[in-house]
């Protein structure tokens, strides 16, 4: 039996691009996946026939440019096609777009408002200059302040002197970015309420917290951080949906020399005298590794996979906390026509972006305070895409799939999840959906709902939380997903861990596979 | 969609070339024939009209206007007799140069400025506590510009009365309300008719027609481009980064390193930039912009070596192009082109200061069939075209 050097516990992207970075340094890695194919969460699916759905995942815009070009992707099939504007509709009828040509967006923006046409360039220059801040720390294992080890002294003496040699402007922006709820720092830059609605969506994806709520300020920037070719806040959209990423990635690993089984599920992280020492699969075949990482979130890991009797009280009691809190759902739709928007309902370029149902700040709050107390707003936010307008092959001839991104849906519904919850949420997204696009209801030929208990259920996220545990800032950097426990490695020696709930956290971006392949081996990233 | 001026229809049906850029969101001719010569011959032999309708103009009216402009821009707004034009730079704290552009006061209380870029909340935020009301004007104010010897005597033989140069007045040509103002991107005799967009095409058939006796010719942004260098005029987004889209502390520039110390008026109480400028001036700005002369004798040397011709570029060029002095690079050269009128290869250059003196001698890089030389070069004294008529 072929002996491995490191057993990877979920093929998800992240675990690929560990595998892929690991393989690449000539370790021998085999990487175990329960389903039937690899992904987890970037996964492309013909779930109607003839409809690729990416069935939750499914814009690019955080893939680290390095991970691009370190394992080739583009090489290994992956093309990412350009999302080119954000169209809000609004309730009386009228939209906000924001477009890729500069001029066609000051233009849209001053029919709203002159001062936030002219506050827009500014504002998109402080977060590309706090992008470019903070990008330096996507690329480290995060060193812990309070850490007194000479590595975790060295790089934050190098992070130190880096912060440092920023302008005092914008050290106090970043304050601000780290502190400040997405509607009042979006309040100190704009007017328009569509704007600062669509604007303070970023802010609060994946969380179940509201734009009002202190520390979503920096969930905007992390999502401003999307990045493709140098361009900054390029958000695209990969040929053949976001399951083309994870194959691109798996493709990366493989042609480095590694192993990836599918339906080969882990129940067990074996662990001798504080030593992972392999894994036990689903039918009670033992695989032995020196090495193990996990992609799994922390929970999973660590209360699932490697059981509690290994673990410190200290470090339990820390990914107890961890707040996971899944408050976002996915309904995807196959379309026999194309959507007709009250505001633009010809076809036309707004149907190659996004559509963000986001009229303002307040309508969203008010989705989360239905979803505070535990229900389905009922007035969602909604991130709409329409993959088969940039990919015709991801649907029949002249038919589209429609993906629907969903806030709030809280995994903790008053009563549970059930089939008649999901299909009251799937309801109310088309109800709402069909109050900007009537003929909405018409056009759909099959729909496909996922609910935040579906993707725990299907994909291993605990309570559905996409980013494998909240972003919010006491479960960032150094905190991520424990205090102390940040960079990686776990108190279990030889077991690592390189999904989402690590620094630097989620969307599809894997520098968390990467920078858990940097620690283990030992090289600077 | 980009939107069009109020004189499109008339520009669009001369356009011949189909060769259009954009200027702040509009677009306006490149050349209407099929090569720009004949439109830069006519700036300075005849008279050119050009459609400048998409600057930025707002109107600043109220008791406190004057107030508010002098604390915005560097030059000093309350000295300014009414029918004067400024020309202004304005900085942000740091005393770097965000926009520029001109003030007109056309009564005691009644102000237009003009912009390369919009400038509403910019205005407002500093108009706080100011009796002043701040109107965007740019769709609803049509603009062109007339330059050349002819410009003139084309605007009198309609009526209008004479003007001083960089000053303003009303006027009615061909019965249609304007104001005109002596000034322009060309450094020629020129001068800016304004008008409610709804008068422009009256306005422009009107001018052609009178222009027509004197050679007059629409012209585009190509021929504004080469009389522009001539006139060791800058451009924004060409010649100097704006503040606001400044990356990097390295791409901004203050007005000292513009060469427009002329326009900053230190002895006022307050305005924006004013303590920073300040210590500019103590220290002595890093940088310069000057004017720079290729010397033919070692251009021509350049293509003779491969047995060419000296080839020269058919159109003013904006890119960025080393410049040396001393073995080191001295700095760098923004915009240029070979001057028709001067038959001179001219360059807008920013050098750092030791360098900057008229008469240092200078090596540019040229490309001469694919490889980088370098051309000898001097530093020498803005405007290189300067006609007595531009003042007279």
């Amino acid at each position: 039996m072929k002996r491995y050097d490191v057993i990877i516990v979920g093929g998800g992207h992240n675990g690929l691009a560990c595998a892929a970075y690991l393989a690449r340094a000539g370790r021998k890695v085999l990487v175990l996946e329960r389903r039937e194919r690899v992904g987890g969460a970037a996964m492309s699916e013909e779930v109607f026939p003839g409809f690729r759905f990416s069935v939750f995942s499914y814009v690019v815009s955080l893939l680290r440019p390095e991970i691009i070009r370190e394992l080739e992707l583009p090489r290994h099939g992956l093309h990412i096609l350009p999302l080119e504007s954000t169209l809000t509709p609004l309730q009386n009828g009228d939209y906000l777009a924001q477009w890729s040509d500069h001029d066609q967006n000051r233009r849209e923006l001053a029919r709203h408002s002159v001062r936030d046409a002219e506050a827009y360039d500014e504002f998109g220059l402080l977060l590309h200059r706090m992008a470019r801040a903070i990008k330096p720390l996507l690329k480290v294992a995060p060193p812990d302040p309070a850490s007194l080890a000479p590595r975790e002294l060295w790089d934050l003496w190098r992070l130190g002197r880096y912060f440092r040699g920023m302008a005092q402007k914008d050290l106090h922006a970043l304050w601000k970015l780290l502190t400040m709820s997405a509607a009042d720092y979006l309040d100190e830059w704009f007017e328009g309420e569509a704007l600062k609605g669509t604007k303070s969506a970023s802010g609060i994806i994946g969380t179940l917290l509201g734009p009002r709520s202190p520390g979503t300020a920096y969930v905007l920037l992390h999502h401003y951080m999307g990045e493709l070719d140098g361009v900054f806040r390029a958000w695209g959209f990969a040929k053949g949906g976001n399951g083309s990423v994870s194959a691109a990635i798996a493709a990366a690993a493989q042609a480095h020399g590694a192993d990836i089984r599918t339906q080969a599920p882990v129940s067990k992280i074996l662990v001798s005298g504080n030593r992972a020492t392999g894994v036990v699969l689903g039918g009670g075949d033992e695989l032995r590794a020196p090495i193990v990482i996990s992609g799994a979130d922390p929970r999973r890991t660590f209360l699932g996979l490697v059981g509690e009797q290994h673990l410190p009280d200290e470090f339990l009691a820390a990914i107890r906390r961890y707040k996971f809190r899944g408050s976002s759902a996915k309904v995807n739709l196959a379309l026999g026509e194309l959507p007709r928007f009250t505001c633009l309902p010809e076809p036309g370029p707004h149907l190659r972006g996004a559509v963000s149902i986001s009229p303002s700040v307040e309508y969203l709050e008010r989705a989360y305070d239905d979803a505070k107390y535990g229900e389905i707003s009922r007035r969602p936010y909604m991130d709409i895409v329409i993959p088969s307008m940039l990919d015709p092959a991801m649907a029949p001839p002249g038919k589209h799939v429609m993906s629907i991104f969903v806030q709030y849906a809280p995994y903790h519904l008053n009563g549970g999840w059930s089939d008649a919850r999901r299909e009251q949420l799937g309801d109310t997204v088309v109800d709402t959906l069909a109050e900007y696009a009537p003929n909405l209801k018409s056009a759909i030929l099959h729909r496909q709902v996922v609910t935040p208990a579906d993707i725990e259920r299907i994909v291993g996220l605990s309570e559905g939380n996409i980013f494998q545990g909240e972003l919010t800032l006491q479960q960032m950097f150094f905190l991520r997903p424990a205090p102390a426990w940040a960079r990686y490695r776990t108190p279990i020696d030889g077991l690592y861990q390189c999904g989402s709930g690590t620094h630097p956290g989620g969307g599809v971006m894997g520098a968390s596979g990467r920078n858990a392949a940097m620690a283990i081996l030992g090289a600077r990233a | 969609m980009l939107k069009t001026t109020p004189f499109h229809e008339r520009t669009a049906a001369l356009c011949a070339s189909h060769a259009w850029r954009r200027w702040a969101g509009h677009l306006v001719a490149s050349c209407y024939e099929l090569t720009h010569e004949r439109e830069y011959h006519v700036i300075r032999a005849a008279a050119a009209l050009f459609d400048v309708s998409p600057l930025y103009k707002y109107r600043v009216r109220g008791r406190d206007a004057a107030r508010l402009l002098d604390m915005v821009v560097t030059r000093n707004v309350r000295k300014a007799a009414v029918g004067q034009v400024l020309y202004t730079p304005w900085c942000d704290h740091a005393g770097k140069v965000i926009d520029d552009g001109t003030v007109a006061r056309l009564d005691e209380t009644t102000f237009r400025m003009t912009a390369a870029e919009p400038n509403q909340r910019w205005l407002q935020d500093n108009a706080a506590g100011l009796d002043v009301e701040i109107t965007d004007v740019s769709d609803s104010v049509a603009a062109l510009s007339l330059q050349g010897p002819n410009a003139g005597s084309i605007l009198e033989s309609l009526g209008a009365p004479p003007l001083k140069y960089f000053r303003i007045a009303p006027a009615t040509l061909a019965g249609i309300p304007v104001t005109v103002s002596r000034t322009g991107y060309t450094g020629d005799l020129g001068y800016e008719i304004w008008t409610d967009a709804r008068n422009a095409l009256r306005l422009w058939d009107a001018l052609i027609a009178a222009g027509r006796p004197y050679g007059i010719m629409p012209a585009g942004m190509l021929a504004l481009d080469m009389a522009r260098i001539e006139a060791g005029l800058m451009l924004i987004d060409v010649d100097y980064v704006p503040a606001r889209k400044a990356l990097i502390d390295s791409q901004l520039s203050s007005p000292f390193e513009l060469d427009l110390a002329w326009t900053v008026d230190l002895a006022k109480e307050r305005f924006v930039g004013r303590d920073a400028l300040l210590a500019e001036k103590a220290r002595g700005p890093a940088w310069q912009f000057v004017g720079v002369e290729i010397e033919w004798n070692s251009l021509e040397r350049l293509y003779l070596d491969v047995g060419l011709a000296t080839r020269l570029p058919s159109a003013a060029w904006r890119m960025s192009v080393p410049i040396y002095a001393d073995g080191e690079q001295a700095g760098y050269a923004t915009s240029g082109g070979w001057s028709p009128v001067l038959k001179k290869y001219i360059a807008l250059a920013h050098l750092r200061s030791r360098w900057a003196t008229p008469g240092t001698p200078l090596e540019i890089e040229i490309t001469v069939e694919h490889r980088r030389k370098r051309a000898a070069a001097q530093v020498v004294k803005k405007p290189f075209f300067d006609p007595p008529r531009k003042r007279s």
